[in-house]
């Protein structure tokens, strides 16, 4: 192979003046500035005032949190997969049990209490993932603020407020027809 | 009441003019300290909102006053123009801590060193022409020395100490080295900066920055010869003022003087591309790394007075400090017309007093937005090419000039 010498290039006397490159940074830092100015540049969203909550994308993660279904009942079971699979350990359920007087008493098992403790959480939606009920998801919201711990623990009656209604998927509590 | 208030008035006002001596001074040092001192608060301001600016960011824009702690039911946004006073008042409230290896006396001089010097320069630069006021005119400068030239040198001298003494009295080795680059620049450049002026002197010839702005207002600024110049045509002939060629030879060097006393005031205030004493990416901060609170601040205001003092000094020698030619159109038929630049002074009026004040202050803005579109344009010099830069490049061309002009005043004189 054929030895290729390529040649330092030299400055000229004037580029050894660093003007003509002080000047060509110039132009282009004063170029931006102009766009700035007029506001071409369009790049900083004013945070709270300005959101992206309409780009969200389809499967953006934020918070997870519980559903009901139609007739109002809450879909969680209480059979605790999400509290085994989630990786920080963030969730924890206490199961209760539904009396047999109940018009849904053959679920048998309800969450009394069902605790997302939301410093821990890693929005990494594996809950959503392992739910044979679908009665977890995680939703759009990501805006999570408190000033103390415990105001950062998602209880049952938050959850399901966060969480709403979603129709459909599980039918298999229904009547027999 | 109102003759008690009258008479208090009186008393006061004829106190003021019988001791003229010291007040007249004083007041316009209160006066000048104070636009100084907001000229560095909205400096401050300015360099954050231009570097954003021109990376495409927005910048400071959400410090407001906070009324609401005062009980009203919105905070009074005005794009974020009290930053400044939120810096100062960040600074102030700071735990001031002295680390326990330093040298005392000198780790508490340095930051008023820092400052003194930058702020001790502006005595002898005018800022306007004559004011008058209640038929007594004053002169808009503090000191009106004829050494004035000399004055400025030695006080820029001693600017270097404060940065020196920072350095050396923090005993820790990021501030020793920022404080060793910037004495080895700064007495570098002040050779290049002193020899760069001698072509104006010689044109000149006075040590007085006032004379030398009166100068130039009847002679053409410095680098903009021609700002006394008329165009006209009148029976039947051209008529041309302020064109010969003595000034448009002395354009020259003159042009070469501008150019090697703003690279060195670059290189005196520490300014990027010369900011090797603090470039943060090397000396964590360089020659302030163990100052906290305000006398970081100080050290900060210190920079920000002497780009100040620095661009004040430019618009002086070579932009005619306060004047700017005002166009003056004669018209008397196609065969009878001129237009030429006058100058106004104070003593055309209390307006055009004003006018020049503005015009000063006007010029010396301008140049720190200049220089703040250079500092975040330009990267940081390396430091044998700062060294190289200083020495070999504009030492020599500083003499050379001396030269060039010497031989064309000797050969066409004024």
């Amino acid at each position: 192979m054929a030895t290729v010498q390529i040649p330092r290039p030299e400055l000229s006397l004037i580029e050894k003046t660093y003007l003509p490159a002080i000047f060509g940074g110039l132009k282009i830092t004063l170029k931006h500035l102009k766009e700035s100015i007029t506001g071409k540049t369009k790049v900083t969203m004013q945070y709270p005032e300005e959101r992206w909550d309409s780009e969200l994308p389809e499967h953006y993660r934020g918070v997870p949190a519980l559903v009901t279904d139609d007739y109002g009942r809450e879909r969680c079971v209480s059979c605790q997969l999400c509290e085994f699979i989630c990786p920080p350990r963030a969730i924890t359920i206490t199961p209760g049990e539904i009396a047999e007087d109940a018009k849904f008493a053959k679920v048998e098992k309800f969450p009394e209490q069902f605790k997302i403790d939301m410093v821990r959480c890693i929005y990494c939606g594996m809950c959503e993932e392992v739910c044979p009920e679908q009665a977890i998801y995680l939703q759009k919201d990501y805006l999570v603020v408190g000033t103390t711990r415990a105001e950062m623990v998602h209880d049952k009656a938050k959850l399901y407020e966060i969480g709403g209604l979603k129709t459909g998927l599980v039918n298999k509590w229904d009547d027999k027809k | 009441m109102f003759d008690f208030i009258h008479s208090l008035w009186e008393a006061c006002a004829s106190f003021y003019l019988a001791n003229a001596f010291v007040t007249v001074p004083l007041t316009k040092i209160v006066i000048l300290f104070g636009v100084v001192m907001i000229i560095v608060a909205y400096s401050s301001l300015a360099e954050r909102k231009v570097s954003a600016l021109m990376q495409d960011r927005i910048g400071p824009n959400r410090t407001g006053i906070p009324l609401t702690l005062l009980g009203f039911k919105k905070d009074l946004n005005i794009a974020g123009l009290a930053q400044p006073i939120v810096d100062g008042l960040k600074f102030l409230l700071k735990e001031d801590l002295t680390p326990g290896h330093v040298k005392k006396f000198y780790y508490w001089l340095a930051p008023a060193l820092a400052v003194a010097p930058a702020i001790l320069s502006f005595a002898v630069v005018p800022f306007g022409s004559t004011l008058t006021i209640c038929e007594k005119s004053y002169k808009m400068v503090i000191a009106d020395v004829n050494v004035g030239f000399l004055y400025v040198f030695a006080i820029t001298s001693i600017a270097v100490y404060g940065i020196v003494i920072a350095g050396w009295s923090s005993n820790s080795k990021f501030p020793f080295l920022g404080g060793v680059r910037s004495s080895a620049q700064m007495i570098s450049y002040e050779l290049s900066m002193g020899l760069s002026l001698v072509p104006v002197l010689l044109v000149i010839g006075n040590l007085n920055l006032s004379a030398i702005v009166d100068y130039q207002a009847q002679n053409g600024w410095s680098v903009v010869p021609f700002t006394n110049g008329a165009v006209g045509w009148k029976d039947g002939g051209l008529i041309l003022q302020g064109f010969t060629w003595s000034k448009i030879l002395l354009w020259i060097p003159m042009v070469i003087s501008f150019v090697i006393f703003t690279v060195s005031i670059f290189a005196e205030t520490n300014r990027a591309p010369f900011d090797l004493p603090e470039s943060e990416t090397e000396l964590v901060g360089g020659y302030h790394t163990e100052y906290s609170s305000m006398k970081f601040a100080l050290f900060f205001l210190g920079e920000y007075a002497a780009m100040i003092t620095g661009c004040a000094l430019i618009a002086t020698l070579f932009l005619g400090g306060w004047h700017v030619p005002v166009p003056s159109i004669h018209f008397g038929g196609a065969g009878d017309w001129s237009i030429s630049l006058i100058t106004k002074t104070g003593a055309d009026g209390t307006g055009w007093a004003f006018f020049n004040i503005a015009c000063f202050f006007g010029k010396v803005i301008a140049l720190i937005v200049f220089f703040m579109f250079i500092r975040w344009t330009v990267p940081r010099f390396r430091y044998d090419q700062l060294m190289k830069l200083g020495w070999v490049v504009l030492f020599e061309l500083a003499l050379a000039n001396i030269v060039v002009t010497a031989v064309i005043l000797a050969f066409l004189p004024k």
